[in-house]
């Protein structure tokens, strides 16, 4: 097995465009699980850790630039009044030790259904930066995901960085699990208020093959709330908004439960999140935590 | 391939590495600094905490060659010569060591936590502590021991 240590970006797109079975590893905590279980022996690993630009958040045409391989833990201390829900997903990852390495990056570079970032980057419309030495494009992460635990990456291609507008609205996240760190989502809700796009954004976790926004619930929200005059919403309302987050899901039973108890999580989660969240713009004050 | 880390201030150098084995395995096997323990390999139980460049961090999770260059401070870099930290110590005087397969770990998250936060409250005590598992204690003296490693730094600052 190789292992190579690209200085620069420059140098790890030229690595993997000539290696494309090498593996990248960012903060290791997927990969190296795979390894030291014997699930994958790659032919090489591409290691991202010294390069300065995937370790680096800033503003680029307004929006937040997150770099692959910024750490959850920064993300919450640097970035959590501008990516609340961003940052309430990264909260809920693993433990301490966990968040400080692992990525959204390798979340996505994973993308496992269960991917804790996954809903609050779907609720955001969040992009994706992807480069080779072909150059660089961005996608939706909307049409990020392909299948249980595939993504579009080509195989020279890394992912640089997710770009999310700064919110405008309330944001929220939630988990179901059976405690409070680590823990791998039995399912998970993200949800966006985008008050300046009057639409609200909502993503699902461990709920499909792959994490998927709720189409069907974001457009009956849309019809029903009142953004120049807001006013509380109705039970009904709510429910309805919940009945359809759980239509959006195709789940499956497995250890961690059921397809049936999974979407009747995520109705609760959903409607709960609405009412936190539309409470919060109500009030025009913010809730720091689901 | 070859491997250069500094270890508890010392430069050390381990070769014949796998590029896909563990700063865990690097450290235990190859530099024969067995306080990090072994116990998942999956990040689940905190037993092989380390600080990594001042960060901790599961080291079956660190690919050795990523450590290079690197700065790892482990459970035997605590103490201060034969002056144990005072984290440890609390440890030792609370009575939180049972079986002591979790405490290298525990060590090193706690010690983290009351470098970043004089005055911990019991919630983040908690969650600070959250990627640590011990089979032994039932947490409780864990708790007295980070408790009582507080009142002792703020007794001394
Ligand atoms: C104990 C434990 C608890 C966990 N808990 C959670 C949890 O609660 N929620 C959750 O969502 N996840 C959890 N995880 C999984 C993991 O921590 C996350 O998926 C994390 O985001 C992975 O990031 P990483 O930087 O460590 O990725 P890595 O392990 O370095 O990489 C993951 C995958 O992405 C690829 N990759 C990484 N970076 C790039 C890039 N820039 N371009 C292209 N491909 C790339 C890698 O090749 C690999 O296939 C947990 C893992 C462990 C070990
Ligand atoms: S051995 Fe590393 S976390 Fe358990
Ligand atoms: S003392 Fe035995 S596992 Fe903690």
């Amino acid at each position: 097995m190789d292992f190579f240590r690209p200085d620069s970006l420059a140098e790890a797109l030229a690595a993997k465009a000539e290696h494309a079975d090498a593996v990248p590893i960012a903060g290791g905590t997927d990969v190296m699980v795979e390894l030291n279980f014997d699930h994958r022996r790659p032919a090489a690993l591409l290691d991202l850790g010294r390069i300065v630009e995937l370790h680096e958040h800033g503003r680029q045409d307004g929006k937040v630039r997150i770099g692959a391989a910024v750490p959850y833990a920064r993300i919450i201390d640097e970035l959590g009044r501008e990516l609340p829900g961003l940052a309430m997903a990264a909260r809920t990852v693993g433990s301490p030790q966990i968040r400080n390495r692992g990525s959204v990056g390798g979340n996505l570079g994973a993308a496992s259904p269960a991917g804790d970032s996954h809903p609050a980057l779907l609720a955001a419309n969040a992009e994706v930066e992807i480069a080779s030495i072909r150059g660089t494009r961005m996608v939706p992460v909307k049409d990020f995901y392909t299948g249980v635990k595939r993504n579009v990456l080509a195989p020279d291609e890394l992912i640089t960085a997710v770009h999310i507008a700064p919110a405008t609205g309330a944001q929220q996240f939630s988990k179901v699990g059976t405690r409070n760190a680590m823990v791998i989502a039995v399912c998970a809700f993200g949800l966006a208020l985008h008050p300046d796009q009057k639409r609200v954004g909502t993503g699902l976790g461990s709920a499909a093959p792959t994490p998927r926004p709720a189409t069907k619930a974001e457009e009956f929200i849309a019809t029903e709330l009142d953004w120049e005059s807001p006013k509380p919403l109705a039970d009904s309302v709510l429910r309805r908004f919940g009945a359809l987050v759980a239509e959006a899901a195709s789940p499956i039973d497995d250890v961690r439960g059921s397809a049936a108890y999974r979407r009747h999580a995520l109705a609760v989660l959903a409607r709960r999140t609405l009412g936190w969240a539309w409470s919060e713009h109500l009030g025009g004050g913010r809730r720091a935590c689901a | 391939m070859r491997v250069n880390v500094t270890v508890n201030g010392k430069q050390r150098t381990a070769d014949d590495v796998w590029p896909g084995e563990s700063l865990l395995y690097v450290l235990r096997e190859r530099l024969g600094l067995a306080g990090s323990k072994n116990a998942c390999e999956q990040g689940e139980c905190g037993s092989c905490t380390v600080y990594l460049d001042g960060v901790p961090a599961c080291s079956c999770l660190v690919a050795a060659g990523q450590a290079e260059g690197g700065d790892v401070r482990t459970v035997e870099g605590l103490a201060d010569g034969d002056r144990l930290d005072s984290v440890q110590q609390s440890f030792l005087d609370t009575g939180a060591v049972q079986c002591g397969f979790c405490t290298p770990g525990l060590l090193v998250a706690a010690h983290d936590l009351i470098e970043r936060n004089p005055a911990p409250s019991d919630p983040q005590i908690r969650e600070a502590l959250a990627g640590n598992l011990c089979r032994c204690t039932g947490y409780e003296k864990i708790m007295d021991a980070v408790r009582l490693a507080v009142e002792r730094k703020q007794a001394t600052t």
